[in-house]
């Protein structure tokens, strides 16, 4: 399922955000009790019938029945270079960052209804800015096929007691673009 | 949430090859307490009739009916649900604490219990599968406009939805707004307009034919 | 606990699917789990919140995907297992084993009406000073208890106001840990969708919370 999922990634050419949204499109009852591998089997079906790369009935008889849309397959020679070759997801900047390491933020309390990458539980907490990475693709926009739009991603600390309430001691850091963050 | 091979058929004769394995936990459990002396047969068959027949939204289709008929009635439910509703003969189990959520043209409520599935038993009866299962129960608090429109229900944008999450042991009883032109129906005219989704806040009483 | 109970704001569930003239019953189990539930409760050997506490304490898996009575047929095997009712060896065999232990209450057909018109109320008298009144503006406590609580996860941490005063209530916080009733201030507190899931809406969600859940902003 591993090599499957990265060579109709390369055919169809999605990116790493539209594959996970995909993913984390099965029921959730069905998301937990299944395994990795088979939430990237749910998104590989996903994504192939949405960009028209097979039917329902295809996936489920295994046999092609329409003709594919035009794509190239990925000859085995290629595949070694394509795994090697360092994908970045660093991006130019389209204005200066926001904020510097040691800035005080909080995290907004937003629940949008397509992909984030920014956990619920975080929602809403006081952290510290540790480290600013670039700007990156940004994944809400790039995961509903609306371009990379990459923003300023920093890495931000905080405070379990302040995340869970009570007298955890604990660090937590995530990865955040600064549309999740605002001043305090 | 599903339920696959439904039997409807409540005299079913017990043969264990037709009951699926939780129908045979069930029984052996029921014989076992039986025999245990910490349940009595008899008094399961009396909950079940009582929740069967007994208790159901004719009860609380007669409080709303009630309610528009009768302005004090009205002033004594806003005032205190529980000695209202109790003065109608509804009593007991999971009603202990009621209140009556008045909708207005500007105002809409809606009940769920995200928890659990609190439900005011004595004026409703046993709550439906779609309240007690998870997409209700996790959508009604942060998109109620899209789970109303699931139930045919699309309310004015300026119009407010307050949702109300029975968290502890308070039961709510939503009072639909009374239909327009009802001003000549009787009482047991009016109680048949009000649906059970009426009164929970994921539907309107009905508009007479 | 953070259980898989605490369902407020996922989304992913899908649609709301509501049957048709729906009966009450939709397999010939479900009648008689329900009232062996119903039964074992008019034993006494447990409380509403303890009983609540063991449904959320079900594998987060078991508890998604089983039905309703299903669920709480399974929470009801493990609370008479825990208290030494019944062992897991007689619910496997449906045989008794052991010997039955002394119960305060055994409902007989007869009591029943009346034990279900009495209901459970859960108000108690209690000398604690009322800390809010109506038009407070509070803030929901962020706390994460490891027990059992009543204060849903997506309002801790969220600002509102009061909007009904209920007087004083069992707290489930510790009725659920066999720690007493522990009587405490019920509110109700009414929370805009734009505080709690920054919407642009004037929609609300009023939530029932006990005083230890709340804090002034002052």
């Amino acid at each position: 399922m591993f090599a499957l999922m990265n060579l109709v990634g390369d055919i169809g050419g999605w990116s790493i955000d539209e594959d996970r949204s995909a993913c984390e499109s099965m029921a959730p009852g069905d998301y937990i009790t299944s395994s990795y591998y088979e939430h990237w089997l749910h998104g590989a079906e996903t994504l192939l019938q949405k960009h028209g790369l097979a039917t329902r009935d295809e996936i489920a008889s295994g046999r092609a029945a329409t003709p594919s849309r035009a794509a190239t397959p990925t000859p085995a020679s290629s595949v070694w270079p394509a795994v090697t070759a360092r994908g970045s997801y660093q991006r130019q900047a389209r204005a200066p960052a926001l904020f510097e390491v040691g800035d005080a933020v909080r995290t907004r309390n937003i629940h949008p209804t397509g992909h984030t990458r920014l956990p619920r539980y975080l929602r809403g907490h006081a952290g510290e800015i540790i480290a600013v990475h670039g700007a990156h693709v940004f994944p809400d926009s790039n995961a509903n096929g609306r371009g990379e739009d990459p923003h300023w991603l920093y890495t931000v600390r905080f405070n379990a007691g302040e995340v869970w309430g009570g007298g955890s001691s604990h660090l937590i850091h995530a990865d955040l673009w600064e549309p999740y963050l605002e001043s305090l | 949430m599903p339920h696959d091979g439904h039997h409807h058929d409540h005299d079913h004769d017990d043969e264990g090859s037709e009951l699926s394995p939780l129908a045979l936990r069930v029984k052996a459990l029921e014989s076992l307490l039986v025999e245990k002396g910490y349940v009595d047969p008899a008094a399961l068959d009396v909950m079940i009739d009582t929740y069967e027949t007994k208790i159901g939204p004719r009860n609380g289709a007669r409080v709303v009916a009630r309610a528009w008929t009768d302005p004090d009635f009205a002033q004594w439910l806003k005032r205190d649900a529980t000695e209202a509703i109790a003065s109608l003969g509804y009593v007991g189990r999971q009603g202990e604490h009621m209140v009556a959520l008045f909708n207005t043209p500007a105002l809409h409520n809606m009940v769920v219990c995200t928890l659990c599935s609190c439900y005011p038993w004595p004026v409703l009866g046993l709550p439906p599968v779609w309240y007690k299962a998870m997409p209700y129960r996790s959508r009604a608090v942060i998109e109620p406009r899209e789970v109303l429109k699931e139930f045919g229900v699309t309310l004015p944008e300026d119009k407010e939805v307050r949702v109300w999450d029975s968290t502890a042991e308070v039961r709510y009883l939503v009072i639909p707004e009374r239909p327009e032109g009802t001003g000549s129906l009787s009482e047991d005219q009016l109680a048949a307009l009000v649906t059970r989704d009426s009164m929970i806040g994921t539907g309107l009483a009905k508009v007479p034919a | 606990m953070n259980g898989p109970h605490d369902m407020g704001g996922f989304t992913g569930f899908g649609p709301v699917i509501a049957e048709a003239d729906e009966p009450v019953w939709h397999d010939v189990w479900e009648p008689r789990a329900f009232a062996i539930n119903l039964a074992m409760g008019m034993t006494g050997s447990w409380n509403i919140d303890m009983a609540r506490h063991k449904r959320e304490q079900l594998p987060a898996l078991t508890y998604w995907r089983s039905s309703y009575y299903e669920m709480r047929h399974y929470a009801l095997i493990n609370q008479m297992v825990a208290l030494g009712l019944i062992t897991a060896e007689e619910e496997a065999t449906g045989r008794m084993l052991t010997p039955p232990k002394p119960v305060r209450r055994v409902a007989t057909a007869d009591m029943v009406p009346g034990i279900l018109a009495a209901g459970g109320p859960a108000t108690r008298p209690s000398n604690r000073p009322q800390g809010y009144a109506i038009g407070d503006k509070v803030r929901a406590r962020n706390i994460t208890p490891e027990g059992h609580t009543r204060l849903p996860r997506y309002a801790r941490g969220r600002l509102g106001e009061i909007v009904a005063v209920h007087g004083t209530h069992v707290f489930p916080d510790s009725s659920a840990q066999g720690q007493g009733d522990d009587p405490h201030w019920l509110y109700t507190v009414r929370f805009t969708g734009r505080e709690l899931w920054g919407k642009d809406t004037q929609d609300s969600v009023c939530i029932d919370l006990w005083e230890p859940y709340l804090e002034s902003l002052a």
